[in-house]
């Protein structure tokens, strides 16, 4: 229990400071955090390829492409980077208060009466998974991927090949 | 065959950016069009979808696709779009490179939303529908200006909402159903479809899907998204796309999914009855082309989801037609806009007038669209009104139907005030030298403006044909 609880404290925190963060790169990375906690607890519930596919696309694949993306922006002043530390507190002071609030609401309440969910694939049944029956979702994955790799080209590389 | 609707514009994709440089600004734009033209002959002529030669593939890659009228409907709009878009493409986009990054999204999208309505799973309807609006994002910002740019945030935000209702949405089918199939969650909902979860879930997907499609009070996002578009995107994101990834869903979940639902069939019907005024009357306020028809928009969808409410056969099929003739008259009006943008510099309707005599084609193409959409006999949009109306009036939905009849009324005042501001009266001094649009713009007009004449004068025998048993009625 103890260690759910940690997890899911990190986890949290790790998402709180993606949205609060005043550097992109850091923002990735928080965010790369939160994907390899959501891994561990994938892990956790046996559902190990499942955690791995959490953390090669979640905390491998994604940062890359926001990497990229953010390869092409200018790096900001310290000016300018105070302004925009001030500008995220003001903007989002309250949001681990409501987190906070959120997460101290959900331990008090008890949900009743759910249906018990389906178990997860045996690693051994995972190939059978992903091709046989879940292959138009890794299509739907490769053709997202595609299309984040043209959104970074079309709007960003393009722009830094002009200037 | 179908494995082909997703793979041909998946590997024309891959195609073209193996070759970049000068050999793919060559064949860019001819690559597409072929692609979308093959799409167009596959459905309208059966033996091209059971051709032997495509067989061994189809066995190989048997993606668990499914195919039925409904989705034969969208794959015949999609393509008749596409190839509208890269009209308008080829005729406005000046600079190669954006050429080829055009291309590339429009193939994306291509395949995107052939998946999206071939398929038969909740979590894969997801997926597509998010790669579908992530094309839309990128096509919305394209010429990266400060309005495009915001009118994509706004929409992404927005989006993002209802990508998470989805999600929610689909997990909690999950836990209902045991399975995210069609079939899986129709039977769970059957037999269990009263529960406070299932409830919940088909709330939040349905949510998520009026956010998708533009349905009131989601809509905020649309007329910035679709008016700060460049003039190829607002052709493909008003004509299809926001309809494949959420008035397509709406259709297929109420036909394929969700069992017969009296609550579901009242929220869709005020839905669209609002959707339809509020639209209606925001575009009679707007001064600009473009924003007037993204407005227009709005109602139209309202139509599609009123018909969809009225929960009978009838109502269905009437939704689907609409939803085509939509696509059709939308696009044309769209290429009208591009053509006025093109040779005027602005679609202000303040700046403009009399353009009529000066660009003939444009004006006439755009008077059968307005008459469409305003549901004028013959044409096409006049049969679609027409059936949502009697198929409320059938399903005892006397003051909808009276209210869809009378807000047609609104819908002929603001694209006929339209009509007179842009084209008719006397040519602002400003506007004498303006020519007729170019050949790449005119020839598009007058395809959809034939097609949407077709489908009215052939509607007897279409309604027979095809629109029966689209709504399964014998």
């Amino acid at each position: 229990m103890e260690f759910n609880v940690a997890l899911f404290m990190f986890l949290v925190i790790a998402a709180v400071g993606t949205a609060m963060a005043g550097r992109l790169l850091h923002a990735v990375i928080s965010l790369a955090v939160v994907s390899a906690v959501v891994s561990v607890v994938l892990f956790h519930l046996h559902a190990p390829m499942a955690a791995v596919f959490e953390l090669s696309v979640g905390a491998g694949l994604i940062p890359a492409v926001f990497l990229s993306a953010i390869g092409a922006t200018q790096r900001l002043t310290p000016e300018t980077m105070q302004d925009r530390r001030r500008e995220i507190l003001q903007l989002y002071w309250s949001l681990p208060v409501i987190v906070a609030l959120a997460a101290l609401a959900m331990t008090q309440v008890r949900l009743v009466g759910l249906p018990t969910p389906p178990a997860a694939a045996p690693p051994g049944d995972v190939r059978t998974v992903i091709w046989n029956l879940r292959h138009m979702d890794l299509m739907g994955q490769i053709l997202a991927l595609l299309a984040a790799a043209v959104t970074v080209v079309v709007l960003i590389k393009e722009l830094e090949h002009e200037h | 065959m179908l494995p082909l609707f997703l793979l041909v514009p998946f590997v024309s994709l891959l195609i073209l950016n193996m070759l970049r440089g000068r050999a793919a600004r060559r064949i860019a734009f001819t690559l597409v069009s072929v692609v979308a033209l093959g799409q167009i002959v596959a459905v309208l002529w059966p033996p091209a979808r059971d051709l032997p030669a495509t067989e061994p593939l189809s066995a190989f890659l048997a993606l668990g696709l499914h195919s039925d009228s409904l989705s034969q409907v969208l794959l015949l709009s999609i393509g008749i779009v596409v190839m509208a878009a890269v009209a308008v493409g080829r005729a406005t986009l000046s600079y190669d490179k954006h050429r080829v990054n055009f291309v590339s999204v429009l193939l994306l999208s291509l395949a995107a939303m052939n998946g999206t309505v071939l398929l038969s799973d909740m979590f894969s309807l997801y997926v597509f529908v998010e790669v579908t609006s992530v094309c839309s994002f990128t096509l919305v910002a394209f010429d990266r200006t400060r309005d495009s740019l915001e009118g994509a945030f706004k929409y992404l935000i927005v989006s993002v909402v209802a990508t998470v209702l989805m999600l929610v949405s689909v997990g909690l089918l999950l836990l209902v159903a045991g399975g995210t199939s069609f079939d899986a969650v129709a039977n769970a909902l059957r037999n269990g479809g009263a529960s406070p979860l299932a409830r919940t879930a088909v709330a939040a997907f349905v949510c998520g899907l009026f956010v998708k499609g533009g349905v009131v009070p989601f809509h905020g996002w649309l007329p910035g998204a679709y008016s700060t578009a460049p003039p190829s995107a607002s052709v493909l994101l008003a004509g299809i796309m926001t309809k494949v990834s959420g008035v397509y869903g709406l259709i297929r979940l109420t036909v394929s999914v969700f069992p017969p639902n009296a609550e579901l069939n009242w929220v869709l019907l005020l839905a669209g009855a609002v959707s339809i005024a509020v639209g209606a009357f925001g575009a009679l306020r707007q001064t600009d082309m473009k924003w007037l028809l993204s407005y227009s928009s709005i109602s139209q969808v309202g139509y599609i989801v009123l018909g969809l409410g009225c929960g009978t056969p009838l109502g269905v099929a009437a939704a689907i037609l609409h939803l085509f003739n939509h696509a059709i008259f939308k696009s044309l009006l769209f290429i009208n806009a591009a053509a006025v943008e093109q040779r005027t510099g602005t679609t202000n309707m303040r700046l403009l007038g009399g353009l009529g005599s000066r660009m003939p084609t444009t004006s006439l193409t755009s008077t059968i669209a307005v008459l469409s959409t305003a549901g004028i006999p013959p044409f096409s949009g006049f049969w679609s009104k027409l059936v949502i109306v009697i198929a409320l009036w059938q399903s005892q939905h006397y003051a909808y139907a009276a209210f869809a009849a009378m807000l047609s009324v609104v819908t002929l005042t603001y694209l006929l005030t339209m009509q007179r501001r842009v084209f008719f009266g006397k040519t602002a001094a400003h506007l004498l030298e303006t020519r007729e649009a170019r050949l790449g713009l005119v020839l598009p007009e007058v395809a959809l403006a034939l097609v949407t004449t077709a489908v009215g004068v052939l509607f007897p025998w279409i309604v027979g044909t095809f629109l029966f048993p689209l709504g399964g009625i014998r």
